[in-house]
């Protein structure tokens, strides 16, 4: 579904440059959903940005279902970290969630209908004439999330959505994603800075290092494909992957402990 | 872009009084910026000469520039000038400092805010245009009645102003001071006037405009001594490439007084966070 | 004193104070330039309704105003999109933009009459490019402003060209505009009047002035309060259309101070 070989981002600017990524090669197939994680700073949204298109990489390809990716490619849906900012203030938030369906004219009564199947699938059908700020801001993150679904998209990217949000709705949330995932078959990449939530959510994490970017490990995480936030968070394989992950993580800032298999950037998937 | 003037509402802050350029651009943006005014006045030299329009209306810009120069040597214009700006810079003071007072007393004192909330609300959209003839009964085409509309414009746009900055002051602040056993005027030294320096700002770079807009007005209506009446007689005498100069005149007047409003601005706030470039949540 | 009757008062409570003072103060006046106010208001009917100057200079002017408020609107929100959209465009123009903003809008009155004659047009050309700054300067902040995240939703939906421009950039530049159309609209009425007091024969201000000059001042003053009065008007008119226009920004503005 999603290639990525190579990928290398620098930036050029006022007599510096900076390598924010310098060589990221992995697959995403179709259906899975992984959960990217990465010390701060280590470019996980300039990752994001270039596999969403909206920014061009130095050097390497994204390919999405085979098509090089060469600005926002149809069958892509992004949520954003800033809610707030992502969903328009002055439209509803059915006219929110309709907005992208405009674009591909669908007759009215089919566009209505994908709005009100995507705001039921994230527990919204209550809302359809709230403004966004008269919502709550875990509220207003499932607008963005249905608004994302409603066009059935192919892949789905996730740029740190729930970091904003308080814990319980944090938990909430999650669960909303593997549910939509469940229930839609849709491809997720999920980049997050939360080490549990990306345990929790994934069925693989990617692992970055620290600036200049590479990926430094994907695991696997075998846990049961049902995931609840009371027992999976307590079992001892959950906090076994996320010791590991944790460790990486810690490494890749501060390159002292644990040693790789190899010493060369890993090409995962 | 600089930024534009937009009188707060009361409650609002004003808009920060400048934008800086970023860094390694200022060059290049200069350059596009003269280029514009070069292709302008290439335009403007190109037009009349083809005959799109009439050259009695629309003189070539090197006839304008031509009667600009001439003009500049000439004694009456800047005697003119004399006159525009001595109103301006009476008027002015003169509101400014009314405003300022009075806007200080009734925004302090909450019963007096209350009550002529609604007076100035319905005196305040009044145009003062409209006390023209007024002032002409007065005061003939004296300097007084430029004064008149200068002053009563000026006071308005400075006195909303002040009332707001009054308005804006942090309540915990000016418990502080209260609970430190300061008096009324030192209250206000220390706390309201800072608070409400940057409306004062605000309202003065306002005001400054208006003043020369209605200076300049009264001078053309009622041919009261200034550039109004100096571009007024010039058109009605023929002279068209010298009416385009005058205007050039004004222009420039205009540019001058903002240059110096902004610079004003600048020394007075120096210390204040949106001058600094600080981030004001 | 119950809160309501305490409101009404302090919001009538000075101004009905002044209007009975003047009534009373100028009732036994002789001094020619500061009639009664009674003798106002009775010319005021007089005037403009019985007189139907209502119809022969009111209308005109109200006209010439809408056309040239109009104007300038359509032209400073179109201009200003373009101008705020490209950096490079507000760079070439910017020093020619400070200047023509910075010339008294008066002084485009001869000028204008050299280019458009002494007529309608005239008038509404003079309304316009006096009030047409402060909605092009507010449009150009408004768009420059664009919020980045907004933007970059709609590139990543595919909504570009005028789809953006109708959902995005006009939208999130309402509010700016809106302030911008708001002192427009007091600058429009100031013009509108000026226009008429020079080299005119039919509107408002000629009228007043024309009264001066015939030194029937009574009628006069109907004129100037009937100017007041026009102001308060339109002032009210707008705030009903801002609120309007604007309630979803009003509504997003309290959600954010309330936390």
């Amino acid at each position: 579904m999603l290639d990525v070989t190579a990928l290398n981002k620098t930036y050029e600017g006022s007599g510096r440059t900076v390598e924010a990524l310098r060589d990221l090669t992995f697959t995403i197939g179709d259906g899975e959903l992984v959960c990217v994680v990465g010390p701060s700073g280590c470019g996980k949204t300039t990752l994001l940005k270039c596999i969403a298109g909206l920014m061009s990489p130095t050097r390497g390809t994204v390919q999405l279902a085979g098509e090089a990716v060469d600005g926002p490619p149809d069958g892509m849906a992004v949520v954003f970290q800033e809610y707030g900012r992502s969903l328009f203030p002055w439209m509803r938030v059915r006219d929110n969630v309709d907005l992208p369906l405009r674009h591909r004219k669908l007759a009215k009564a089919e566009r209505s209908r994908l709005v009100d199947e995507a705001l039921d699938a994230v527990g919204l059908s209550d809302s359809h004439d709230a403004y966004p700020w008269q919502l709550s801001g875990g509220m207003q993150q499932r607008v963005a999330i249905a608004r994302a679904i409603a066009s059935k998209p192919q892949i789905l990217l996730m740029d740190e959505p729930f970091a904003a949000v308080d814990a319980q709705t944090r938990a909430e949330l999650e669960d909303l994603i593997r549910d939509l995932w469940h229930r839609f078959g849709v491809t997720i990449l999920f980049v997050t800075h939360d080490i549990d939530e990306a345990v929790y959510l994934g069925q693989r994490v990617l692992m970055l290092s620290a600036s200049p970017t590479v990926v430094r490990e994907d695991l696997a995480v075998d846990l049961p494909d049902e995931r609840d936030q009371l027992t999976t968070r307590s079992s001892p394989r959950f906090a076994e992957l996320r010791a590991r992950v944790y460790a990486q993580i810690q490494h890749a800032k501060n390159p002292t402990g644990i040693p790789r298999e190899t010493d060369e950037p890993v090409r995962a998937g | 872009m600089t930024v534009v003037d937009a009188p707060a509402e009361s409650g609002q802050a004003p808009a920060p009084p400048l934008r800086r350029r970023r860094g390694g651009d200022g060059a290049r943006s200069t350059a596009l910026g003269v280029a514009g005014l070069v292709a302008f006045a290439a335009v403007l030299e190109a037009v009349p000469r083809t005959g799109l329009v009439d050259r009695d209306a629309l003189p070539p810009t090197s006839e304008i520039v031509s009667a600009l120069v001439t003009e500049l040597g000439e004694p009456g214009l800047w005697r003119a000038l004399g006159s525009t700006m001595t109103a301006w810079a009476i008027g002015l003071t003169i509101a400014s400092i009314a405003a300022v007072l009075i806007g200080l007393a009734l925004g302090s004192i909450p019963f007096l805010r209350a009550s002529t909330a609604s007076t100035i609300e319905f005196l305040r959209p009044i145009p003062s245009v409209a006390l023209i003839p007024l002032a002409v009964l007065l005061y003939g085409n004296a300097i007084e009645s430029t004064l008149l509309l200068v002053v009563y414009a000026c006071f308005w746009q400075v006195l909303v102003q002040v009332i707001a900055g009054v308005a804006d002051v942090d309540p915990v602040a000016a418990d502080t001071a209260r609970s430190y056993g300061l008096g009324p005027f030192a209250r206000t030294r220390y706390v309201t006037w800072p608070t409400a320096l940057p409306y004062v700002m605000t309202g003065l770079r306002l005001a400054a405009s208006v003043a020369l807009v209605l200076a300049i007005t009264v001078e053309l209506i009622t041919g009261a001594p200034g550039l109004g009446s100096e571009i007024s007689a010039a058109r009605s005498g023929g002279a068209v490439p010298l009416t385009y100069a005058l205007v050039v005149v004004s222009g420039l007047v205009g540019v001058t007084i903002n240059l110096v409003v902004r610079a004003v601005e600048r020394r007075a706030l120096s210390w204040h966070p949106s001058v600094r470039g600080e981030a004001v949540s | 004193m119950s809160s309501a009757l305490r409101r009404t008062a302090l919001v009538v409570g000075l101004p009905a104070l002044l209007l009975t003072a003047w009534w009373f103060l100028s009732a036994a006046s002789t001094n020619l330039y500061a009639p009664p106010l009674s003798e106002i208001l009775s010319e005021f009917g007089e005037v403009w309704i019985v007189n139907d100057r209502f119809s022969s200079d009111v209308v005109p002017s109200l006209v010439r105003l809408a056309l040239g408020y109009g104007l300038a609107v359509l032209l400073g929100i179109s201009i200003g999109v373009a101008l705020g959209s490209s950096r490079v465009a507000r760079q070439v123009f910017e020093p020619l933009l400070e200047f023509f903003r910075a010339v008294p809008a008066p002084v485009f009155i001869p000028v204008l009459i050299l280019l458009a004659g002494v007529g309608t047009t005239q008038k509404v050309l003079v309304i316009a490019s006096g009030c047409i700054w402060p909605v092009l300067l507010n449009a150009v902040e408004g768009v420059r402003a664009t919020d980045e995240t907004l933007s970059d939703t709609c590139r990543s939906y595919g909504i570009s060209g005028v789809a953006r421009l109708r959902h995005l950039v006009l939208p999130a530049a309402s509010p700016q505009i809106v302030t911008g159309m708001r002192q427009s609209l007091s600058i429009a009425v100031i013009l509108m009047v000026i226009s008429e007091m020079f080299a005119s024969d039919n509107g408002i201000g000629y009228a007043v002035l024309d009264f001066q000059r015939s030194f029937a001042i009574p009628e006069m003053w109907s004129g100037i309060l009937l100017l007041g009065l026009l102001g308060v008007a339109l002032s009210l008119l707008f705030r009903v259309f801002e609120n309007r226009t604007l309630a979803w920004y009003h509504g997003l503005r309290r959600a954010q101070r309330d936390g």
